[in-house]
């Protein structure tokens, strides 16, 4: 079997939600629930042999799968994954779970499309992180928008098709580009691996063309200002699971993007451009902070914080440049680059928690307006203590998981340049403000009157809470276990970023 | 090393427990299994107080394990566990001990108190993960967990709209200073490739001669990050600007204000500069900056005490007074006097608080001390103890107080440095001051006409209250002639070479009472006393005289300075209009509406107008068709 994981892993889902395509003709929603929950657990348990038969010594690709798809054109069905998408893939079989189990209890209407619909996103996802041809890479790429198109459209909210089409056309305008990119890198390689991209030797101005087609697509998906205005409708309209997977896996993909394209086979460009974007990452850290400060909506709360928190990701990937130029220090660079690593896996635990937190809400009450909020605490004091778990995570505290990315990274800013490093180390104050604003509306003050019969959460929310609270305790205390992963990647690909290609 | 790590692991597993069984444990069970936890740490701390004070252990400085590696960087979780860091914890774990037993009584007809008994062992957990610390990351976190027990502790009454404000107030104010504090780390981390403090004091030297350029100026990396670092000791100690959480955290409940806005947490600041003396010690301007702002804290915070009217908040701007003679002392590298006022004050200042406590829960949680007045006679054991932590607070010759207070002052008085002379004079001046707003409060309190509303129903509170404001007493009088050889005079000192050690006082204890007789902040202490008996025994209309001659300077004390309002306009209302104008214009207006509808209707505008050529009329196709072969043959041609 360890020959084919990856394999299993990409298509085992999709078995599963044919079955619950199937069930979901008969009335009772138990069956499509459980074939669901049963798939997302056998998903996850797939991840233990991916960790404990993994080479934590080796940069290169394990696990490798490769055969024929179209060999006129020499496109292959390649996989594979190293210490950069290994973890990735972990994270999408645990939120898919957590998806699936948050689903048994609040999704009534059309239960076996729903899970059918989180579990295709699920190959989707794993399919992007682990394919190693570039055209196989776009399929699923593209092919993930349909299931999280269908989860706004149809289980959304008010204003689901504004979102929708708002989420689709924002996304496959940037992908667009991205596949011109893709193809005449193929053309000029004569080859769709990703590796031999690697070894493209471009101008200049080649390089900056291909950075500009990789970058629409990527910033779009992280996103980063100002390309970010679907993602506050997309997660307000969204269903719970929707968003969930918004923030702890969709958003990767850009970030991912970066590190796997942009980076390594365009090295010359990223350098040049570094400046450019370490401000935009900046703009993203600060502005998008404040807006979230002003945001009356606690979904449109969460979505901007999530920004904001994705900009670390984007700005370590390209402070590597600043470090190596100003302080010239290899080790800092790894540990930008890894803390980048980190917080994008971090990242779901705080973020993705807080849209399962929000979901549980909107089950009781209906509605994600703060207002209608106050004293949650005095009724759900457990859920209370768990959503203060994920917000503080958020704030970045040390001993969560939202501390350890963004320590790493601002560790490394020092020499690279000061200023940058102070800009950066302002989300510190800004996410105490809005995240405690936050739950400060929605969890104290005068107790509201509607929530009166409003009951704390049930055993499937329990579990997935405490599933959630366990990583965030868990990657805070020891982060280690998660960084062993990306050491030796980290450093292959932080030599092939910093090698020219001129 | 065990040892510590069993002192930080029972409190946190006690807390945790508690915290997370609360409600099917009970109520009794939780307070007693909490307490138990610490009274484990307490007896730990005080086995290891005496093999490292008595039995000469050499100091421990251990990796417990790597937190995280990138290359060759290791970030790792590691102990110092020196006399210091013995010290600190024996104090520590000794005040939450005390403060527990007292939440007995204190939270007796709370409905949560579970929650509060896991909340404070939490806390007492962060604290000494703070100060075992041997390194940035640790204490970092601990620093940011006492923060965080600190928010939540004030907000513990989280019904009640003052408290969230407050506890959100503390918790971004601290953030400010922390945010400055993580620069600094990281300034650390770049020129030494570790977070540990011994590679930063190894670096010391060779950084001092290093310059940066700021601004277009060069400074010296180790002034740099030495500030930066006392930022974030600046948040946590309250120093201004920075002290505006303080006053308010008193809307939390009392034992709290004992334990962490005063006996423990706060003090996190100065235990910070003196645990990096070996860094500071090199960089005068630093030290300079230390002391200045040590003592306008101490006086300035003081002369606010005089205004207020809540029994608690002058305690609280007493202890934003204290803190500023202690970060004065340690600015003046009196790090040992500092850290002697620190355990002193810890336990006066603990006591002040039980105390003023018990005084709110014998009048139903009544705080306004326009309302209480001639208590001696119903609350005979908190007057006694109260008058003990006050005579310690004004530094009365040989309490507690005095001993640490004096050595601080005299150390000031001795240096010769960039504003030592003002710092001398804030700190002397500051005794006065000290002694006036404490007696006010206390003859407000115990003496004068009662003003209570039902007086025959106040009466002593629960022994679970009154014995550790006993408990407490007595170091209040006793522990400063007890520490004063040991800490101060004898070389080497109980502080070894934990912090760096400068000998100011060659005097023994006996010898320093006496001496003080002569020396003025003695006089001053006296005309203090003596002020505050005038003007609010003898003639208590004085007081008002006062404040209408002088309503100028009285609206601005009572206004704090205009700190709050100040923060308000700039800070809390400026970020508002600014987060708005970016989402409303710039979100909305710029991108939603310009850009992205924009180019939605741009495209709608040309698909209208490829619509047209889209006719179905098939004369115009085949036109268009004959053009295009025609163009063709041309081209070919």
């Amino acid at each position: 079997m360890m020959s084919h994981l990856l394999s299993c892993m990409i298509w085992l889902p999709v078995l599963g939600a044919i079955m619950c395509l199937i069930a979901s003709t008969a009335d009772n929603p138990l069956y499509p629930r459980a074939i669901a929950v049963i798939t997302a657990i056998l998903g996850v348990l797939l991840c233990i042999p991916l960790y404990t038969h993994f080479d934590f010594h080796s940069g290169n690709m394990q696990f490798l799968e490769n055969a024929h798809w179209i060999p006129a054109y020499n496109i292959n069905y390649n996989l594979g994954v190293d210490g950069l998408s290994a973890p990735l893939i972990m994270l999408t079989s645990l939120t898919t779970l957590i998806v699936v189990l948050a689903a048994c209890s609040s999704i009534h209407k059309k239960v076996g499309q729903y899970m059918a619909a989180f579990l295709v996103m699920q190959t989707m996802v794993i399919g992007v992180f682990s394919s190693l041809d570039a055209i196989l890479f776009y399929v699923f790429w593209e092919g993930m928008l349909i299931p999280m198109y269908l989860s706004i459209g149809i289980w959304g909210g008010e204003k689901r098709g504004y979102a929708s089409i708002k989420f689709f056309l924002y996304t496959f305008f940037g992908s667009a580009l991205m596949l011109a990119v893709l193809l005449y890198l193929g053309l000029a390689s004569n080859s769709f691996m990703i590796k031999d991209f690697y070894a493209l030797h471009m101008t200049m101005p080649v390089q900056i063309w291909v950075f500009i087609g990789f970058l629409l697509a990527f910033m779009v998906k992280v996103p980063m200002w100002p390309t970010h205005t679907w993602l506050p409708d997309a997660h307000t309209e969204a269903p719970a699971g929707g968003s969930v997977v918004l923030a702890a896996l969709m958003l990767k993909l850009g970030t991912y993007g970066f590190l796997r394209f942009s980076l390594p086979i365009v090295p010359d460009a990223s350098n040049k451009l570094a400046s450019f974007m370490i401000a935009l990452s900046i703009i993203s850290i600060i502005y998008i902070a404040l807006v979230a400060i002003v945001q009356k909506d606690m979904k449109r709360l969460i979505a901007y914080s999530s920004i904001a928190h994705m900009a670390f990701v984007t700005l370590a990937s390209f402070a590597i440049y600043f470090i190596m130029r100003n302080a010239n220090d290899f080790s800092l660079a790894m540990l930008a680059l890894q803390g980048a690593m980190v917080q994008m896996i971090a990242h779901a635990f705080s973020s993705g928690a807080m849209f399962v937190g929000s979901g549980i809400l909107f089950d009781r009450l209906h509605t994600h307006a703060m207002k209608k909020f106050g004293g949650v605490a005095f009724k759900m004091p457990i859920f209370s203590a768990f959503f203060m778990l994920f917000a503080l995570s958020n704030v970045g505290l040390p001993g969560t998981s939202g501390f350890v990315g963004e320590f790493m990274i601002l560790l490394s800013l020092f020499k690279a340049n000061l200023g940058v490093l102070m800009l950066a180390a302002l989300a510190v104050i800004l996410s105490a403000a809005y995240t405690l604003w936050m739950y400060r509306q929605v969890f104290f003050g005068k107790m509201n009157p509607d929530l009166e019969t409003v009951k704390d959460v049930n055993l499937i929310e329990g579990i997935n809470l405490c599933i959630l609270g366990l990583m965030v305790i868990g990657i805070g205390v020891y982060p280690q276990f998660l960084l062993k992963m990306f050491d030796a990647t980290a450093a292959n690909l932080l030599h092939l970023s910093l090698a020219t290609k001129l | 090393m065990t040892y510590a790590l069993y002192i930080l692991l029972f409190p946190l597993f006690a807390g945790s427990l508690v915290g997370i069984f609360g409600k099917p444990l009970r109520a009794l069970p939780s307070q007693l299994l909490t307490t138990l936890g610490v009274a484990i740490s307490f007896i730990l701390s005080a086995i290891l107080f005496y093999q490292f004070i008595f039995l000469n252990h050499a100091p421990i400085n251990q990796v417990l394990y790597s937190w995280a590696v990138a290359d060759q960087l290791h970030l790792n979780i590691g102990f110092m566990i020196d006399r210091l860091s013995v010290m600190m914890a024996l104090v520590v774990t000794f005040v939450s001990l005390l403060v527990h037993i007292y939440s007995f009584g204190y939270m007796y007809d709370d409905p949560s108190k579970q929650r509060f008994f896991s909340y404070i062992s939490l806390f007492t957990f962060m604290m000494l993960a703070l100060i075992f610390a041997n390194n940035f990351l640790l204490l970092f976190f601990g620093w940011e967990g006492v923060g965080l027990m600190s928010y939540l502790l004030i907000g513990f009454w989280f019904q009640k709209d003052s408290a969230n404000a407050a506890s959100m107030k503390a918790f971004l104010v601290n953030r400010i200073a922390d945010f400055l504090f993580l620069v600094g780390i990281a300034g650390v981390f770049a020129y030494t490739h570790s977070l540990e403090f011994s590679q930063a004091f190894i670096a010391a030297p060779s950084l001092a001669q290093t310059s940066i350029t700021l601004f277009g100026h060069p400074a010296s990396v180790l002034t740099v990050l030495c500030l930066l670092i006392f930022c974030g000791a600046m948040g946590k100690s309250a120093q201004m600007p920075l002290h505006v959480w303080l006053p308010e955290s008193m809307e939390g409940p009392t034992p709290i204000s004992a334990l962490i806005h005063a006996a423990t947490m706060v003090t996190a600041g100065i235990y910070l500069v003196a645990r990096l003396s070996p860094m500071y010690q090199l960089s005068p301007t630093a030290l300079s900056v230390v002391m200045i702002i040590g003592a306008t804290s101490a006086l300035f915070m003081g002369i606010l005490g005089l205004v207020q009217t809540d029994i608690k908040r002058v305690v609280a701007y007493s202890t934003l007074s204290q803190l500023g003679y202690m970060m004065a002392g340690a600015g003046a590298s009196a790090y040992a006097a500092s850290i002697f006022h620190l355990f002193t004050h810890a336990c006066f200042k603990a006591l002040l608080f039980l105390a003023a406590g018990s005084v709110i829960i014998a009048l139903h949680h009544e705080q306004d001390m326009r309302k209480m007045g001639g208590l001696a006679r119903k609350l005979p054991i908190t007057y006694i103890t109260f008058l003990c932590g006050a005579l310690a607070l004004i530094a009365l010759p040989p309490t507690s107080g005095f001993y640490s207070k004096d050595s601080i002052i005299d150390a000031v008085q001795q240096l010769n440095a960039v504003g030592s002379s003002y710092t001398y004079w804030c700190l002397t001046l500051g005794v006065f001051i000290t002694a006036l707003y404490t007696f006010r409060c206390f003859f407000l309190v115990f003496h004068t006409p009662t003003r209570v509303d039902d007086p025959a129903h106040v009466h002593e509170t629960s022994s679970t209250m009154w014995i550790p404001l006993i408990i407490l007493a007595i170091p209040s009088l006793a522990l400063g002639y007890l520490l004063f050889k040991p800490l101060i005079i004898d070389s080497p000192s109980w502080f070894g070479n934990s912090i760096v050690a400068n000998h100011a006082a060659l005097q023994t204890a006996a010898a320093m009472a006496l001496d003080s007789l002569s020396h003025l902040p003695f006089w001053l202490m006296l005309a203090g006393v003596f002020t505050a008996w005038l003007c609010y025994v003898r003639f208590p209309k004085l007081p008002t005289w006062f404040a209408t001659r002088l309503s100028l300077i009285y609206i601005v004390l009572v206004d704090k300075y205009g700190f709050d309002r100040l923060n308000d306009f700039v800070f809390v209302k400026g970020t508002r209009k600014l987060s708005q104008f970016f989402f409303a214009i710039v979100d909305v207006k710029v991108i939603d509406e310009g850009a992205v509808h924009g180019s939605g209707k741009l495209i709608a505008y040309l698909s209208q107008w490829a619509r047209k050529l889209q006719s179905g009329y098939l004369y115009q196709y085949v036109l268009v068709m004959i053009l295009g072969l025609l163009v063709l043959l041309f081209w070919q041609i």
